[in-house]
């Protein structure tokens, strides 16, 4: 006959086996906090560099078309850091947790995040075409949005509070053409950083 | 009254047949490799856990090819839910009673 703490043990590891089998759990909050940084960053780049109006708020009086090529080449590159980042960061957690980066779980990770991004990317480029330029950054925030939403079981909590906010704050960002690039720093800069931060208290220490 | 112990399903008091059934139950299908890496145990004590389970078909298995390298994928049959659900009502129970 078994013993009582063997029972409790049972019922413990099926937890953590249920869990690890589900949950990307390398994910560092560092590299949330760094991607925000990357995107004030580029916000500051953009605004210093570009003949932009003395207020990010006044955008919306401007013509910021002929600015679009450049605007995306720095998002270009805030992304590829920002991804390129979290990879590195996560294959280090993964190494400390003795997990592996690249496995089964991560593939539906990256695929239950892809679809809606693919989605997003596709009908941004229906806008740009289209010379709906002022719904570009609230449309890439709600995408974002939903694809944190979408794979935010296979993440740590944080994720999914991070994937409303996104959405809320794009939508919310669709009813004032022409402050894009405010809403993005915000969305991109800002909230990253704040639940990166709150990822890194509750779990990388 | 009724032994708590009855209610113990026999083939999942094994600990890695308990594993095995609560990846299974958690996702929708897994392969054996990736079992694998998250159990932490080798090829033939997988194999043939696996192969208790299939037996008493609390798993089913699909076979497939991905760039010609055979896929085998493992899934939790509605017997092996309900059972896995009971064995841990049990366990619950019998913590309960012990404490």
């Amino acid at each position: 006959m078994k013993e009582q703490r063997d029972y409790q043990g049972d019922l413990a590891s099926i937890r953590t086996v249920m869990e690890r089998s589900v949950k990307f759990l390398s994910l560092s909050g560092l590299s949330g906090i760094l991607a925000g940084l990357y995107a004030l960053l580029g916000a500051a780049y953009a605004y210093v560099v570009l003949p932009t109006p003395p207020s990010p708020l006044q955008y919306a009086y401007e013509d910021v078309t002929k600015h679009l090529p450049a605007l995306f080449a720095i998002a270009l590159a805030v992304l590829v850091a920002s991804l390129l980042t979290g990879f590195l960061l996560a294959r280090q957690k993964a190494k400390r947790l003795g997990a592996a980066v690249w496995d089964s779980t991560s593939q539906r990770l990256l695929f239950n995040l892809s679809v809606p991004l693919a989605a997003g990317g596709i009908f941004i480029i229906a806008l740009f075409l289209n010379n709906h330029n002022s719904m570009i950054a609230p449309v890439s925030l709600i995408f974002y949005g939903l694809a944190l939403l979408n794979a935010s079981h296979q993440l740590y909590g944080e994720v999914k509070y991070l994937g409303y906010s996104e959405i809320v704050l794009g939508l919310v960002a669709s009813f004032f053409p022409g402050y894009g690039m405010a809403f993005w720093t915000i969305g991109f800069g800002l909230l990253h950083i704040i639940y990166g931060a709150v990822m890194f208290k509750k779990y990388d220490r | 009254m009724k032994n708590p112990f009855d209610n113990l399903d026999k083939l999942l008091e094994h600990r890695v047949r308990l594993h095995i059934i609560s990846v299974l139950v958690a996702n929708e299908g897994y392969d054996f490799n990736s079992l694998k890496d998250i159990l932490r145990i080798t090829d033939g004590n997988l194999a043939a856990n696996l192969k208790a389970l299939e037996k008493e078909k609390y798993i089913s298995i699909s076979k497939s090819f991905i760039n010609r390298k055979p896929n085998t994928k493992y899934r939790a049959t509605e017997k092996g839910r309900n059972a896995f659900r009971k064995h841990l009502d049990a366990l619950e129970e019998l913590i309960k009673t012990q404490r």
